[in-house]
């Protein structure tokens, strides 16, 4: 907004001695400009318009797309009533709501907890291991994961969400670069007041460092939460129980393991895509403020 | 380097002096761990150092060690599997042999348990010379209070990064070791565990890198070329057209005098706000064969999956819904970049006389250039590694059986063809942990690059 307004200010303050034909050229470049930003922007929107159209159509029979604008076309909320009685998407929903809720506790536990260690205690070993969580990042995830799979097998816990919320919050420490970012430019001044005070360090961390770390706090939470939304590899990796699935797998297999039933499945796929994404477009409306400032603050230093 | 070599050298021979003028308590703990600690009343840490060494003892002798000692015999197990018919009986007994994959996973673990126990000793015999040191002062040693204050204030960092790593290292570290060292065995479809073992082949599967050529099957280096090229090739446009394209939409849609600049940005920024599985998913569909695109044009083009000059139609597919996907990203980027380039450039700029190219091309993009450059690597790298939007629109296919050979695809990006080499019916793991250890080499090398180069790792006390 307040750039905005600069930039209104700009307007009136500048052009005043400005020739007839500059101001004609800047007319039509503006109006060039309108109209290739309304055909990207229409462009960028369509597939999710279609999302939601497809959503919403009901085709009694088959479900097949063949036709954009069908002649018998009936447009209402039968995919919805399905996806949620029809199939295993309320017990994926339920299942992704623990494993998100879980392990975007414990990441932003684990996140805290080093980035407070790495950003602001001393210790011998604190650059080595800087170093190490650097490099040991680099590595793909997926190329341990069928390690994972064995480790996991050996404590007996395939197949549950348990595991899923471990080995989502077992690598948390990994992204733990953001965080210490932020930490690293609240004052030093702040702590060595409280020490004086005789604080002890965890008084300290959650009484001045947290309260001021909000916006970090928050993204860090809002990230690690949607990770499970998103994830389908280890999922499918770890679990093979339809009802244990989360609805990332769930709506994956069911346009893509199923193959036969795919056209069938497709609207109804539509509806819990719209579903997901309703409910990832409201935690990212809702906390929008904290993770830009998140972003922003740990991220660019110039 | 070298000097603190010669300080870790020097900090050891001090450390054998000071055991060898230990007293017995310290001489005793470094046998029997907790000891010492229990002898001088600190009770709660005594047992507690005991418990870990009796721990210790009973997984070695139980469980460990019979893994560690099948691994240095130097084969990852020599007995197989069979079943033998016995007379008596009248059926097959089962013999139960080695198992090469159990041998070397729980071997790692093992190591590392080793490790971290020999970590645990050393903090015990520390503790130990400590006690001696106040003794020897005068002081009374501290008291479990004590011991607990300071695990709040000097050995804070020991509390808070405790479940981190442990986490780390059974689901990161781990692992990793374990499929690094797959890298040096023969694990494929043909050596499978229980049935048949693997072993260790040193570094034959690298040189298998550098093996070019078409004898009968392609070879893997081939494969491995093409699949490479193609990585690169997709991480440089990918990155490219994005970086491009947002700067250009985001400068328009920041241009003084242009209105509705809210609108234009939640048009582009609502595509990020969906997940990107589901997006990717349903451009899937919209771009099949019988997908709506096709319905919509009236044609009958295979957009992901036609084969025809090199796979070029899904290529060049897959990276324009790349750029849908990912432009936003840099708009958003770019939008708040552009509001902070400082406003008396410009404005001295066109004082001077300069027109909105000279502008763009002197300041704006060299200034974008300068703040993004590290983020750009970042894309690339990440890029490399764009798992999702090849595994979600292709599958890494179409399959291209001319082309290619060892499972890749012609859309295969390095990570897509692991990940395939991992999970299909024919596993062919030592490649998988080739190709993951040339993913980080190429992502390291790439990393350290920015990390070096960005401020906010020297300065890291810069802002407090």
């Amino acid at each position: 907004m307040k750039a905005e307004a600069m930039i209104n200010k700009d307007r009136v303050a500048a052009p005043k001695k400005k020739s007839v034909s500059m101001k004609v050229l800047n007319t039509a470049s503006n109006a060039l400009i309108y109209v290739i930003l309304a055909t990207l922007g229409v462009i960028w929107i369509l597939p999710i318009v279609f999302l939601l159209y497809t959503s919403l159509r009901v085709t009694p029979n088959t479900g097949i797309i063949n036709q954009l604008f069908p002649e018998n076309l009936q447009l209402g909320f039968g995919n919805y009533v399905r996806l949620f009685s029809d199939t295993m998407f309320p017990r994926w929903l339920a299942n992704t709501v623990i494993v998100a809720a879980c392990s975007c506790l414990l990441s932003t536990m684990f996140v805290l907890m080093i980035s407070y260690a790495l950003s602001r205690l001393r210790f011998k070993m604190r650059k080595p291991l800087m170093n190490v969580l650097l490099v040991l990042g680099m590595f793909p995830g997926f190329m341990s994961m069928i390690a994972v799979y064995f480790i996991l097998k050996a404590m007996g816990l395939l197949n549950s969400l348990f595991a899923l919320v471990l080995v989502y919050s077992g690598g948390a420490a990994l992204s733990y670069y953001i965080c210490k970012g932020f930490f690293d430019t609240i004052p030093k001044s702040l702590e060595e007041a409280a020490i004086l005070d005789g604080a002890n360090r965890l008084q300290i961390l959650l009484a001045v460092t947290v309260p001021l770390s909000k916006p970090i706090i928050i993204y860090t939470i809002l990230t690690s939460f949607i990770n499970p939304w998103c994830d389908f590899i280890f999922v499918n990796t770890i679990i093979n129980d339809r009802e244990k699935y989360t609805v990332a797998l769930g709506l994956y297999k069911m346009i893509n393991a199923e193959k036969f039933s795919f056209n069938e499945n497709f609207t109804v796929f539509c509806a819990g895509a719209t579903v997901v994404g309703a409910i990832i477009v409201a935690l990212f409306m809702s906390m929008q403020k904290y993770y830009v400032e998140g972003v922003t603050s740990g991220a660019v230093k110039g | 380097m070298g000097k603190e070599k010669k300080g870790g050298v020097n900090a050891v021979k001090n450390c054998f002096s000071q055991i060898g003028h230990s007293s017995l308590c310290t001489k005793f703990s470094m046998v029997f761990m907790g000891i010492g600690q229990i002898m001088r009343k600190q009770f709660v840490k005594g047992f507690f150092y005991l418990f870990i060494e009796i721990a210790f003892i009973l997984y070695m002798v139980f469980f460990g060690g019979q893994y560690l000692a099948k691994l240095f015999e130097g084969h990852l197990g020599t007995v197989t599997s069979t079943e033998v018919w016995n007379e008596e009986t009248m059926v097959y007994d089962k013999i139960v042999g080695d198992n090469s994959f159990l041998i070397l996973l729980y071997s790692v673990v093992t190591l590392v348990i080793i490790i971290a126990f020999i970590a645990v000793w050393v903090l015990n015999v520390k503790g130990n010379l400590a006690n001696d040191r106040r003794i020897a002062e005068g002081k009374s040693v501290n008291t479990f209070k004590q011991d607990f204050s300071a695990l709040l204030n000097e050995n804070f960092h020991g509390v808070l990064l405790f479940l981190p790593l442990l986490g780390l290292l059974v689901f990161t570290v781990m692992p990793l070791i374990f499929m690094i060292l797959i890298a040096f065995t023969n694990y494929d479809y043909q050596h499978l565990p229980p049935g048949r073992l693997f072993d260790w082949v040193g570094f034959e599967n690298f040189i298998m890198l550098f093996k070019t050529g078409n004898s009968g099957a392609m070879l893997f280096g081939t494969v491995f070329l093409r699949v490479f090229v193609w990585t690169i090739i997709w991480a440089i446009f990918a990155t490219f057209t994005n970086y491009f394209l947002g700067m250009v939409i985001a400068l328009m849609i920041n241009k003084k005098g242009i209105r509705f600049k809210a609108l234009w940005r939640t048009l582009f920024v609502v595509v990020i706000a969906v997940p990107q599985f589901v997006t990717l998913l349903l451009m899937q569909k919209i771009l099949d064969g019988d997908g709506i695109l096709n319905v919509v044009l009236g044609t009958n083009i295979r957009w992901l999956a036609d084969t025809r000059w090199n796979s070029l139609i899904p290529r060049i597919v897959i990276i324009v819904v790349n750029i849908w996907i990912g432009v936003p990203y840099t708009i958003l980027m770019c939008s708040g970049i552009l509001m902070n380039i400082p406003s008396d450039f410009n404005e001295a700029a066109r004082i001077d006389g300069a027109n909105v190219v000279q502008i763009f091309f002197k300041i704006t993009l060299p200034y974008m250039l300068h703040v993004t450059g590290p983020h750009l690597i970042t894309q690339f790298v990440g890029n490399i590694n764009n798992f999702n939007v090849i595994w979600l629109l292709t599958g890494g296919g179409p399959i291209d059986i001319n082309n290619y050979a060892h499972q890749a695809q012609s859309t295969d990006l390095l990570v897509t063809w692991l990940y395939r080499l991992t999970t299909d019916t024919n596993p062919q793991y030592n490649f998988a942990s080739v190709i993951g250890i040339i993913i980080f080499i190429i992502s390291a090398s790439l990393s350290l690059l920015t990390y070096s180069k960005s401020s906010s790792a020297k300065n890291e006390e810069d802002y407090q």
